[in-house]
């Protein structure tokens, strides 16, 4: 492969790791929260909340899911 | 959002939970394989980093800001809430532990002349790989603050202090607390995020920049009732394997 390929990927694969990372989830959840958070402001309803709930619910899940990860890999 | 204190804080912590490693990982290469080739492949890092932030920090001052709090803002967030959860599921399990020398396959000390290219490239991408965070965070809470310089200052004294630390005291750097450090930053990415990405889509703050505060207090809370949880569960998971074991 040449170097500019190996490059491209490489840096495809920094921006997969930087926003996948371990848990996809965390990903998809900001991006709902802030489409959420983009319809209700755009129907004038207050909106500032949506993002800390998205934070608290996500990071339970994930903290959750990481733990059934690490228990799967010891089984 | 201009304040400079908030900036420097959090690009220096952001920054030094990266240097950790990046400095683990040069002076791991560093003391297996020899100091020439290494310094010279951990320069040639440090010559690209500094390249991609003049070049990213120029592009990203002359976009509107509204748009660009929301990008970096909803990238903050999502890069601060996978430390955050990493901070708190590592912080619960081993508490504040360090992180281990980098053992490089290859380790013998290079006595001939000319580069070793082996100890160039590790050292090279350890800079490079851990910078490019360092990178990220420096440049995009600079331009969202409208403090670049602030910024580079925050994130080049990480470097320059735990490079120092390292250079000085190798066994204090793998026993600096990363798990804590990890998850503090974690905090305080998300914190910043949540604030500027909806900012970034026109939401109002009540309070208006102090909600960073309240923010911030909301994550801590929710850290500590996380590592809790997990703490509690974990020592219930103990008993549980003890009994098994007397039962059998």
């Amino acid at each position: 492969m040449s170097r500019v390929g190996s490059w491209v990927i490489g840096f495809g694969r920094f921006w997969y790791r930087f926003i996948i990372g371990d848990d996809w989830i965390v990903a998809v959840a900001v991006a709902v929260g802030l489409a959420v958070t983009a319809w209700l402001n755009a129907a004038h309803v207050a909106a500032w909340w949506v993002i800390p709930l998205v934070v608290i619910v996500t990071l339970r899940l994930s903290v959750q899911r990481s733990k059934r990860a690490r228990k799967l890999v010891i089984q | 959002m201009n304040a400079i204190a908030p900036v420097l804080i959090i690009t220096f912590l952001a920054s030094a939970v990266e240097a950790i490693e990046m400095v683990t990982i040069v002076v791991g290469v560093g003391a297996t394989r020899g100091w020439r080739s290494t310094l010279i492949g951990a320069s040639a890092g440090f010559a690209v980093l500094a390249a991609i932030v003049a070049v990213f920090g120029v592009a990203l001052s002359a976009v509107p800001i509204g748009p660009l709090r929301l990008v970096i803002g909803a990238l903050l967030l999502i890069f601060g809430l996978q430390w955050f959860r990493k901070g708190v599921v590592r912080v619960a399990a081993r508490g504040l532990a360090g992180i281990q020398v980098v053992a490089t396959q290859d380790a013998e000390i290079w006595t001939e002349d000319g580069v070793d290219w082996t100890a160039f490239v590790l050292a090279f991408k350890g800079v490079l790989l851990e910078g490019l965070e360092i990178a990220f965070v420096v440049v995009s809470v600079g331009a969202s603050a409208g403090q670049l310089g602030a910024a580079v200052i925050g994130g080049g004294a990480a470097l320059v202090v735990v490079g120092v630390l390292g250079a000085a005291l190798v066994r204090v750097v793998v026993r600096i607390p990363r798990s804590f450090l990890q998850l503090v930053v974690g905090i305080l990415l998300c914190t910043f995020g949540s604030f500027w990405a909806p900012e970034g889509l026109g939401v109002s703050w009540p309070g208006g920049d102090t909600a960073i505060l309240g923010l911030l207090a909301l994550y801590v809370l929710a850290a500590a009732t996380n590592i809790a949880i997990e703490r509690r569960g974990a020592h219930r998971g103990t008993i549980n394997v003890s009994l098994r074991g007397v039962t059998r």
